[in-house]
């Protein structure tokens, strides 16, 4: 079993390629750059897929397969090993993060060649790559920090790639500071992890769980310091703020790592916790709500926004919510999935926008495009394909996952009628504003200056990768069709031992209850259902305002102006915080501790010692005058006292 | 016959070195300096004579006979030396003679 | 009160009085005078103590050639009265009072201390004749003896050498 045995390749492949590209590609030309990028990514795939035809092989008692290579670090108790896993959620997770990523490379080949440090781009991409991948294959939750922290590092990187440019580098600041809050909380929660089990291996915890119950509260505080990790990662409410900022980095960037993978990490890590939070119902309702307030709320700024990017923004951050609702009401498997399915036609997406980014010569303002349709086919048909999945049509990927949500959400173990209103209601609201996105970009007449912008398709390295998006866009999700007519959910059968091996007891057997329909039914209630429904209004709605009637956006965002200006301006949260937060923060670092204790006491000590130093020196410089008799004073006072000492130590019972 | 206890004499002698110490402070004029130390020097030759006799031993007073006969040779060196400070300076006020500093 | 004590404290008062008139007098030639009388007053309590070989070495050497010599300089350099300057602060108002205390306290401790532990037989001039110290000097003290010796040659040639003038 070459690969299984040798895990670590899979990590070096693409820290190889990084160390490679950082130290040596300054100097070399762009075709060498390319080959040791995209080479070590597709050996890393290529790796991914042998794993995949070796984990088949294996029996069931010997998943999840371990590789320890060696103790990292032991202080008493504590004991972490640098230890690589392999289960089921690892092998879709190890799919969808090395494919993606490949394609994302090979694209960016095209979209970044023209731009300056070329090489410290594939550089920061393949350590990415890497960190993504360990966070993947940890075995216990300090490694997965390592990779926790470590994406986050290169998202800062790459989002100030152009560090020349301020908003960029403002960007890089505010998704490393925001996303530090949020893992302060995982620290905590990774601190009391240890303190209530006694170790922070997965393995270790979940069968100590499963032999020993352990207060619900203890976990639920677990549970929820965990998620606040997820929140600030994954970009919910409240630690969204980074994410559209976020979009100020090359879009291949955004397709990766804010849309594919990193973002994903919350999720991951959610359902790789699934055992704790099961067993901790509020914590569950808390990761429900957050999911699903999330998913409406970003839904809503998504509509009026008018730079294509930042759509996709919101609705990355709206589709994460979904993710999040599905954890919370027991349905992980499902969560996964839509992780899964959304990798692909996000991805796409933001690829796509990309290519008319370039195509448009740099322009992200959809008021600037229209009628491109033609001129971009490519680009048009794959970025319809990806909108498509992503509203829910019934036969493309998207459709099957976000259907299986909003089902769990409605009739699961842990269903919530509020939460499944909210899921749906931001289903219509994509739907919405994805057509929005589509026709103003690729629709009507065009509303730039044709002279000055000269519209031309990308090239094969960036279209390919979007039809293969595209195909995955539609097939992807066909893994969970037989479920819709009755027969198995192969995704859910695959992910099943992961997530019911630990499940407390009541959560397994309420799972086993829902009465089986027949085919057909299934099938037209599945199609008929609510998501469904608004899915198409939604398209129906985007059609009437922006093809049928075009001047009519404008007049109905008149009428309802204060509602306009506060959805575009993203309900003034980041002035909130501004005022609320980063403006308090930065006058108590001024003031108090810059000022006050850097200045006045550090310095002060320091500089005081110094002074005190001189200021005795000169004192006693004075002793020194010259003057014989001050000389012969000094003498004598410590000829008395040198006498006192001795007569009142060494001689006794005198007086 | 009674005695005149030794520690009488020693308290003299505490008292004329006292003496001594505080002439050496407080003068001004070199040689008075000079002096003060051979009134000390007298005050410590008295405690060793009372000393000898409170023991019965003849050492404190061979000592008292090397400590005339040093203070004889200091005295001469010292005036000498004095005698060219106060050529030299045109004074013969110590605090006049205050280059033994840095 | 015995012949001895009253001898005692005469020439002990007379010794301390000499004492404080070498601190008291503005002129050094006046200094120089009180400072023999202490010697004086001192080769009498040496008489007194048995020790007649040093009061006469006191009288002759010290009285009789050092304090001459004092007496000389100060004629040859005309020492005058001493300029009146500000003494320093510490002098003035710690020195001169710690000095008195602490010497008054050192008396005081000594009049009353043991520690001479016998006070002795009564004074015999026999044990402290010339005869024996000059055995003792010569026997058991003939290296410090001898060096003594050189170091009056060395202080007369330095003394010399320092007093002549430059040519």
């Amino acid at each position: 079993m070459p690969i299984l045995d040798h895990l670590w390749i899979i990590l070096a492949l693409p820290l190889a390629g990084a160390a490679l590209n950082g130290l040596l590609g300054k100097h070399w030309p762009q075709s060498r750059v390319n080959f040791v990028a995209i080479g070590s990514v597709t050996a890393a795939f290529l790796a991914v897929v042998e794993l995949v035809r070796e984990f088949s092989q294996l029996a069931p008692e010997q998943i999840p397969f371990v590789g320890n290579y060696f103790t990292w670090m032991v202080a008493g108790p504590f004991r972490v090993d640098f230890a690589l896993a392999v289960d089921q959620l690892t092998m879709v997770m190890l799919l969808t993060v090395s494919f993606v990523g490949l394609l994302i490379h090979i694209y960016s080949t095209g979209y970044m060649a023209h731009e300056g440090g070329y090489y410290r781009f594939f550089s920061y991409l393949n350590l990415f790559m890497f960190f993504m991948l360990t966070l993947v294959m940890a075995t216990n939750l300090l490694v997965m920090f390592v990779g926790w922290e470590g994406v986050g590092l290169c998202s800062y990187l790459l989002i100030g790639f152009w560090f020349l440019k301020k908003s960029a580098t403002d960007a890089g600041k505010k998704a490393f500071i925001t996303t530090r809050i949020g893992d302060f909380g995982f620290t905590v929660g990774l601190l009391l992890v240890f303190a209530t089990f006694q170790s922070i291996d997965f393995g270790t915890i979940f069968k100590s769980l499963a032999a020993n119950p352990v207060s619900e509260s203890v976990l639920t505080v677990i549970c929820i310091l965990l998620f606040t990790g997820a929140v600030g990662k994954s970009a919910q409410l409240p630690l969204y703020v980074w994410l559209p900022d976020a979009m100020e980095g090359p879009t291949p960037v955004s397709a990766l790592i804010h849309a594919a993978t990193m973002v994903t990490a919350g999720v991951y890590m959610v359902a790789r916790m699934n055992p704790l939070f099961s067993r901790a119902p509020v914590a569950m309702l808390v990761v429900a709500i957050v999911g699903a307030a999330t998913a409406f709320y970003s839904a809503t700024i998504g509509l009026v926004q008018t730079d294509i990017k930042k759509v996709l923004a919101y609705s990355t951050v709206s589709q994460l919510g979904y993710m999040f609702l599905a954890c919370g009401v027991g349905s992980y498997a499902a969560g996964i999935f839509h992780l899964m399915t959304h990798a692909f036609f996000k991805g796409l997406l933001f690829l796509a926008a990309g290519s008319v980014i370039h195509a448009m010569g740099g322009e992200q303002d959809m008021m600037k495009m229209g009628g491109l349709a033609k001129k971009i086919p490519t680009t048009y048909w794959t970025m319809l394909i990806a909108t498509l999945a992503i509203a829910g049509i019934p036969g493309f990927a998207g459709f099957f996952s976000k259907d299986e949500i909003l089902e769990a959400a409605r009739s699961g173990p842990n269903a919530n009628p509020i939460l499944w209103a909210l899921g749906v209601a931001g289903a219509g609201l994509t739907s919405f504003y994805m057509f929005r996105l589509v026709f103003l970009t690729f629709f009507g007449v065009p509303r730039y200056d044709e002279h000055h912008v000269h519209v031309h398709e990308s090239p094969k390295n960036m279209t390919i990768p979007l039809m293969i998006l595209a195909f995955f866009s539609i097939f992807g999700g066909w893994l969970a069709a037989p479920h819709l007519i009755g027969g198995t959910d192969y995704f859910e059968r695959f992910l099943e031992p992961v997530f019911s091996a630990y499940a407390p007891e009541q959560a397994a057997a309420l799972a086993e209850n829902h009465a089986p329909e027949g085919p057909a039914l299934a099938l037209l209630h599945a199609v008929t259902g609510w998501p469904v429904i608004v899915a198409v209004l939604g398209l129906l709605l985007a059609w009437w305002l922006y093809i049928k009637n075009p001047d009519a956006p404008k007049r109905l965002a008149k009428s309802v102006h204060g509602l306009y200006a506060l959805l575009l301006n993203k309900y003034y949260v980041d002035e909130i915080y501004a005022a609320l937060i980063v403006r308090p923060l930065l006058w108590i670092s001024t003031n108090v501790l810059w000022h006050g204790v850097d200045q006045g006491l550090i310095d002060g000590v320091v500089n005081g010692s110094a002074h005190v130093a001189r200021l005795s020196g000169s004192r006693l410089r004075e002793l020194q005058s010259g003057n014989t008799r001050s000389y012969a004073a000094w003498v004598l006072v410590g000829v008395v006292g040198f006498t006192v000492l001795l007569l009142t130590l060494f001689v006794t019972g005198v007086h | 016959m009674s005695v005149i206890p030794v520690s009488y004499y020693l308290a003299l002698s505490a008292v004329l070195f006292g003496l001594g110490v505080i002439a050496f402070v407080f003068k001004r004029n070199v040689i008075t300096i000079f002096m003060s130390i051979e009134l000390m020097l007298n005050a410590v030759n008295l405690a060793f004579v009372a000393f000898a006799r409170a023991h019965n031993q003849l050492d404190g007073l061979v000592f008292v006979f090397f400590v005339i006969v040093v203070a004889a040779a200091e005295a001469a060196v010292g005036l000498a030396l004095v005698i060219m400070l106060a050529q030299n300076r045109q004074s013969l006020s110590v605090e006049r003679m205050n280059h033994l500093k840095l | 009160m015995t012949v001895p004590f009253l001898l005692f404290f005469v020439c002990g008062g007379l010794a301390v009085v000499g004492a404080i008139l070498v601190i008291a007098s503005r002129e050094p030639i006046h200094s120089a005078l009180a400072l023999i009388l202490v010697m004086v007053a001192l080769a009498v309590l040496y008489l007194l103590l048995g020790a007649p070989f040093i009061a006469a070495v006191q009288i002759i050497v010290y009285a009789g050639a050092i304090m001459v010599l004092f007496v000389f300089v100060i004629m040859l350099l005309n020492a005058g009265v001493e300029e009146r300057t500000d003494f320093s602060s510490i002098a003035k108002y710690v020195g001169l009072p710690l000095g008195f205390v602490l010497m008054l306290w050192a008396a005081h401790w000594l009049w009353h201390s043991q520690a001479a532990g016998a006070v002795g037989t009564a004074v015999s001039t026999a044990a402290a004749s010339s005869r024996e110290l000059s055995v003792e000097l010569f026997r058991q003290y003939l290296f410090p003896f001898e060096a003594t010796s050189i170091l009056i040659l060395i202080a007369i040639l330095g003394a010399l050498v320092l007093a002549k003038k430059e040519e």
